[in-house]
């Protein structure tokens, strides 16, 4: 037999979680690098060109308020992140759900589409008050409502674009070995919708927390993190408004790693981009 | 039993185009025959109608003594396309399984049958790689494993070899050969390349296109095996020749200039 020898063959590296971590601490050194310049420079830039402290603090009093009130704050952000999270998981929930009935029937799909994207244009933070109105103000309801809504498109799209973007090859090999319509979208779409899928969920990390912080500024608990900004912007102590701000962060960006590493999980048959 | 008898079978698409008419050809069992014909003469067209992914809008196929679309359900195809078609998310064990998952094979017949296959195509020690680990003529031999997996009484190739370069694909090509040889299974080979057909099947049948139809069939007598010297033997250009030939005078009968060669 001519040779098949396994030729210019080289499996990527799969390392393990260390290796993974080791690389990417290299990989983040530069991004290091800018933030604490972009600190350094925040910092002097005020004392230098004589910016009002009160109108925008310099980081150091940031962290030092931040560390004085990290109780309250740090309490004020989970709860905020817990409305947020109810929301994306709801709303996140039901868009992947239509997605799958949407390219199931795509008769149904063809004709609701054109709403979908329609849909997608309208300001949905601009509902806000309206929600606070439908539930209670004090509720997380009305918090998570928006936040629901503004997580559902995104994904809705992504996952239904996922779905359909399998190659008509594809298909016609499903098709030659008699598969069913549930065993096509068991072992070709949903695996093909994946990455499309967690995409969306990382944008909707993000818009779940704008969803939630928007809405409690119309109205919320006291112990919300929206409101906390809210009322400290107008009494002035725009200090610890930031410090809110730097909290609203931190939730955010823990939410944004969380579903990432999940993501890696979940598709570690990726070849992976970082190699 | 013929493997495939196909009759009179024609096939216009919505938009009038006239893809295929009045085909006639007959399989036997163990037979190689490759299809061959300029773009728009409908081969990648008559293959599938022959794996019922397609519809003839006339005209009968019989695969094994039933009809298509019963033979397609009873899984006696094995399709091989000029993509792989392999999933990312499968390793190449996982991907050649995939068949037998759906036709409920048991873990451990699986299994069996991945190392056999893996054997046959010669990939032992890349189950666990997955497809974009693999160059593309050891994903296109994944493809054919894939394919000959469930002991598919048709193999139907769509142009495997068309996207590799000349040396992978003379050398698939021996090594299709040999996978035939052992496997025993019928072969329908759409190829555009004359050397390919030749030295691949027993029958040549030649296509021209609008409509498309066939318009000769060249009985192929180089003795089995072939090895890569067969390329070399007089016969062997004497039939490339007379293919060559028989391709140019079916293009001489119109020469309209190439419409429509949207994936016919």
């Amino acid at each position: 037999m001519t040779s098949g020898a396994p030729v210019a063959v080289q499996p990527l590296p799969r390392g393990g979680l260390g290796r993974l971590v080791g690389r990417r601490l290299t990989n983040w050194t530069p991004a290091v690098v800018v933030l604490v310049a972009t600190l350094a420079i925040w910092q002097e830039a005020i004392d230098l060109f004589h910016i009002k402290k009160f109108l925008l603090p310099q980081p150091w009093t940031i962290s030092t308020t931040f560390w004085d009130q990290r109780r309250e704050l740090l309490s004020a952000g989970w709860l905020t992140f817990q409305e947020a999270f109810g929301g994306f998981a709801i709303g996140c929930g039901v868009a992947i759900l239509v997605a799958l009935a949407l390219a199931r029937w795509r008769r149904v799909g063809e004709a609701l589409m054109p709403y979908a994207i329609a849909a997608n244009a309208v300001p949905i933070i601009a509902f806000a008050p309206i929600a606070d109105a439908w539930f209670s103000p004090f509720s997380k309801s009305s918090k998570m409502a928006i936040a629901a809504v503004l997580c559902f498109f995104p994904v809705l799209v992504n996952t239904l674009r996922g779905l359909t973007s399998v190659r008509p090859e594809s298909l016609e090999l499903m098709h030659s070995y008699a598969a069913s319509q549930i065993e096509i979208f068991r072992r070709v779409r949903v695996p093909t919708a994946l990455p499309f899928v967690f995409t969306a969920l990382k944008i909707a990390t993000v818009l779940s927390m704008i969803g939630a912080i928007v809405a409690q500024y119309f109205g919320g608990s006291f112990n919300d993190l929206g409101v906390l900004i809210n009322s400290r912007s107008q009494t002035f102590a725009y200090k610890e408004a930031w410090a809110g701000i730097f909290v609203a962060c931190l939730y955010g960006i823990a939410f944004y790693i969380a579903v990432a590493f999940v993501e890696r999980l979940a598709l570690r048959w990726q070849p992976s981009t970082s190699d | 039993m013929s493997v495939v008898d196909v009759s009179g079978v024609s096939k216009t698409f919505t938009g009038g185009t006239n893809a295929l008419q009045g085909i006639e050809l007959t399989i036997e069992p163990g037979e190689f025959v490759s299809l061959i014909g300029p773009s728009g003469c409908g081969k990648s067209t008559l293959l599938r109608i022959m794996g019922d992914l397609i519809e003839p809008s006339s005209g009968d196929v019989v695969v094994n003594g039933k009809t298509a679309r019963r033979a397609r359900i009873d899984r006696d195809y094995g399709i091989v396309f000029q993509d792989p078609v392999l999933y990312d998310w499968r390793t190449v064990a996982k991907n050649i399984a995939l068949p037998l998952e759906l036709a409920g094979w048991d873990r451990r017949r699986r299994a069996a049958r991945i190392r056999d296959m893996l054997d046959l195509v010669e990939l032992n020690g890349f189950a666990d790689h997955h497809p974009w680990q693999l160059s593309g003529g050891m994903q296109q031999r994944v493809s054919i494993a894939r394919a000959l997996s469930f002991d598919p009484a048709l193999l139907l190739m769509d142009e495997p070899f068309g996207a590799l370069d000349e040396m992978t694909r003379e050398r698939l090509n021996n090594q299709l050969l040999e996978i035939w040889a052992r496997s025993g299974s019928t072969v329908v080979f759409v190829t555009h390349s004359i050397a390919e057909a030749v030295f691949l099947s027993t029958r040549v049948v030649i296509m021209s296109p609008r409509p498309g139809r066939i318009s000769s069939v060249i009985p192929n007598d180089l003795p089995q095996p072939r090895t890569a010297a067969t390329r070399e033997e007089p016969r062997f250009f004497e039939l490339v020749t007379q293919v060559r030939d028989a391709l140019h005078l079916g293009a001489d009968v119109d020469r309209q200039p190439e419409a429509a060669e949207a994936r016919l």
